[in-house]
C-alpha cells in the first residue's frame, strides 16, 4: 500500500492517466458548433419569438378573448378590441412588450384558437429597446413569415396538446 | 515594545469570478489568514415571495424556475407538491414518474455544474468544459419536454404540462448508458489529482453536530456523515418505489462533499433508469377539470371544457384555505415552500426556504482560520446559487 503510494507520487501517475484521457479526447469529433452558420437543434415545443397566425384564407385567428392578456404573469400583453363590420370581434391593438415577456408559454397555452404562438425564432435582438415593443402588424408579419414552421410544429405536437 | 498588528479588510466580489454570482464577501485578513468573513447578500433580490402573492397559482410557477436556476424543475416540484397537499389532489402515476425523472436530471445538472466549477475555482479548467457538454445534452431534454432550456414552467399542480414527446425516453436512456463513463473521466481528472486534493482535503471541515446546528441540509449535511435525505425519510411522489442509496461523507471537508456529489450523480442515473423502466402509460395530469385545463381539441366540441379553459386561464383555481410546509430534496438541500391559502385564487403568503441561504450563513464559521486561497474552495463546495439565496 505504502509502496504503491510512493510510486504514484514519484511517477505522477494520476497526471499521466489524466493526460492520456485528454489526448484521447483530441481524436474525438468536435462538440462545438460554428454558431451563426450552424445552429443547435430545437424541438417543436420551443418557446421563442411570438407570432400571430392567420387562417389559410387570410383572416386573423385572434378573436380578442383576452385570455393571454389575463394569464400573462409578466403583464406584457395589451389588447383592445372592436366588433368588425361582419359582426365578429377582432383586435384593434395587440401589443407585446418583448422586454417584459418571460417566455413562459402561458399565452400560447391559453389561446383557444392557436392564434398567438411562440415560434422557433430566437434571434430577434435589436439595437434599440423601441424595436422590441411589438405591435399587431409586427406580430402578424412574424406569423406570415414563420407560418410554415409554426403549422408544422403545432401538427407535430398535436397529440400532446 | 509590543508589536501592533492591524487586520486588512478585503472585498471578495460581487464581481469576483469565484464568488459564484453576486456575493459580496467582506473578509478580515490577518496576513493571509481569514479572521472573519461577512457575506453581504441581496444584490439579486427580486421580491419573489411578495410577487407570488399577487399572481394566481398557475402564474406563480415560472418564479420557481428563477430561484435555483441551475436545476429549475426541482423548485417547481416543491410548489406543485404544496398546492397538491392543500387541495388533497391525487397525481397520476405517470406524472409522478415524469416529475421524479426530471428532478433527477436537474440534480445531475446542478451537481455537474458545481463539481466542475469547484474544480475551476481551484485551478482545473478541463472538467468544466466536459461538464458543460453533458449539461447541454440534459438541457435539450428539458427543451424537448417543456419548450425551454432553463425556465421550464413544466410542473403543474396535479401533474405536468405535456406528455413526453416521442423518442425522448429513448434518448434519455441512451444518455444514462453513456453518462457513467463521463463521470469516470471526470473522476480520473479530479479524484486522485494531487493539486485538487491539496486544495480540498481538510478544508472547511464541518462536524456532524455543527452541520445540524447550522441547519445544513443536502450534501452539506451528508458530507459530514448524517444520512439524511428527504427522498428517503419522507418520500414524496414515487420515490418510495425507487431503489437508491444515499452517499455520505466521513470527514465533512470540501473533498468529501465533492465525492458525495459525484456519487449522487451516479445514483441519479440509476433513478432515471428505474423511472424509465417503471413508467406506466396513462394521464400526465389530474383529470379534475377544475384544476387542470382540458385538451385543446376538446374546446371546439365541449361547452364544459370551454368554460373550464376560460375559468382556469383567467381566474385560475381556488385553493382551500389552510397552510402547509412542503419540502423536497433539491440538489442543494432541503428546498421548502410554506404556503398559506385564504381560499382565493392567489396564495396569501408563500415563504420559500432556500438551502443555500443557511449554508451561506455558516460562511464565517467555515472559513475562520483558513487561508485566503481557501475561500473559493469552500464557497465552491457550499454550492451557492444566488437566485435562491436572495430570492
Amino acid at each position: 500500500m505504502k509502496l504503491n503510494r510512493i510510486i504514484k507520487t514519484i511517477f505522477l501517475l494520476e497526471f499521466v492517466k489524466a493526460l492520456a484521457i485528454a489526448i484521447k479526447e483530441i481524436f474525438k469529433s468536435k462538440k462545438t458548433i460554428n454558431y451563426p452558420f450552424e445552429k443547435g437543434r430545437i424541438s417543436p415545443r420551443f418557446r421563442g419569438e411570438h407570432a400571430l397566425r392567420r387562417y389559410p384564407n387570410g383572416e386573423e385567428r385572434c378573436i380578442a378573448c383576452k385570455l393571454c392578456e389575463a394569464v400573462c404573469p409578466a403583464q406584457a400583453i395589451t389588447i383592445e378590441s372592436k366588433p368588425t363590420a361582419d359582426g365578429s370581434r377582432k383586435t384593434i391593438r395587440y401589443d407585446i412588450d418583448m422586454l417584459k415577456c418571460i417566455y413562459c408559454g402561458l399565452c400560447e397555452e391559453s389561446c383557444p384558437v392557436d392564434a398567438i404562438v411562440q415560434g422557433p425564432n430566437f434571434e430577434f435582438g435589436t439595437e434599440t429597446r423601441e424595436e422590441l415593443y411589438y405591435n399587431k402588424e409586427k406580430l402578424l408579419e412574424n406569423g406570415d413569415k414563420w407560418e410554415q414552421t409554426l403549422a408544422e410544429n403545432i401538427k407535430a405536437d398535436l397529440p400532446y396538446r | 515594545m509590543a508589536k501592533q498588528t492591524k487586520t486588512l479588510n478585503l472585498n471578495f466580489g460581487p464581481v469576483h469570478p469565484a464568488a459564484h454570482g453576486v456575493l459580496r464577501l467582506i473578509l478580515e485578513l490577518d496576513g493571509e489568514v481569514v479572521e472573519k468573513a461577512d457575506p453581504h447578500i441581496g444584490l439579486l433580490h427580486r421580491g419573489t415571495e411578495k410577487l407570488i402573492e399577487h399572481k394566481t397559482y398557475v402564474q406563480a410557477v415560472p418564479y420557481f424556475d428563477r430561484l435555483d436556476y441551475v436545476a429549475p424543475m426541482n423548485q417547481e416540484h416543491a410548489f406543485a407538491l404544496a398546492i397538491e397537499n392543500l387541495l388533497n389532489l391525487e397525481v397520476p402515476i405517470r406524472a409522478q414518474y415524469i416529475r421524479v425523472m426530471f428532478c433527477e436530471i436537474g440534480r445531475i445538472l446542478s451537481h455537474l455544474l458545481n463539481v466542475t466549477t469547484q474544480a475551476l475555482d481551484v485551478g482545473a479548467l478541463t472538467p468544466s468544459l466536459w461538464g458543460f457538454e453533458e449539461r447541454e445534452t440534459l438541457m435539450t431534454f428539458y427543451e424537448r419536454a417543456s419548450g425551454s432550456r432553463l425556465h421550464a414552467n413544466y410542473f403543474r399542480a396535479g401533474g405536468v404540462h405535456q406528455d413526453l414527446p416521442m423518442g425522448l425516453s429513448e434518448d434519455i436512456e441512451k444518455f444514462c448508458n453513456n453518462f457513467p463513463k463521463i463521470i469516470d473521466d471526470l473522476e480520473t481528472l479530479l479524484t486522485d489529482n494531487r493539486i485538487f486534493k491539496q486544495r480540498n482535503v481538510d478544508i472547511g471541515i464541518v462536524t456532524k453536530q455543527e452541520a445540524l446546528d447550522h441547519s445544513f441540509s443536502g450534501v452539506m449535511l451528508r458530507g459530514s456523515g448524517v444520512p439524511w435525505d428527504l427522498r428517503k425519510s419522507q418520500p414524496y411522489d414515487c420515490y418510495e418505489n425507487i431503489n437508491f442509496k444515499i452517499p455520505i461523507g466521513k470527514n465533512g471537508d470540501c473533498y468529501d462533499r465533492y465525492l458525495c456529489r459525484i456519487e449522487e450523480m451516479r445514483e441519479s442515473v440509476n433513478i432515471i433508469k428505474q423511472c424509465l423502466k417503471n413508467m406506466p402509460k396513462g394521464p400526465i395530469k389530474t383529470i379534475d377539470g377544475k384544476i387542470s385545463p382540458p385538451k385543446k381539441s376538446e374546446l371546439k366540441n365541449s361547452m364544459e371544457a370551454l368554460i373550464h379553459h376560460f375559468k382556469l386561464f383567467s381566474e385560475g383555481y381556488r385553493v382551500d384555505s389552510g397552510e402547509i410546509y412542503t419540502a423536497v430534496e433539491a440538489p442543494k438541500g432541503e428546498f421548502g415552500v410554506f404556503l398559506i391559502s385564504d381560499g382565493s385564487n392567489k396564495p396569501y403568503k408563500c415563504k420559500i426556504r432556500a438551502p443555500g441561504f443557511s449554508h451561506l450563513q455558516a460562511m464565517d464559521y467555515l472559513i475562520k482560520g483558513h487561508m485566503l486561497a481557501d475561500v473559493p474552495a469552500v464557497l465552491g463546495s457550499l454550492d451557492i446559487v444566488f437566485g435562491e439565496v436572495d430570492r
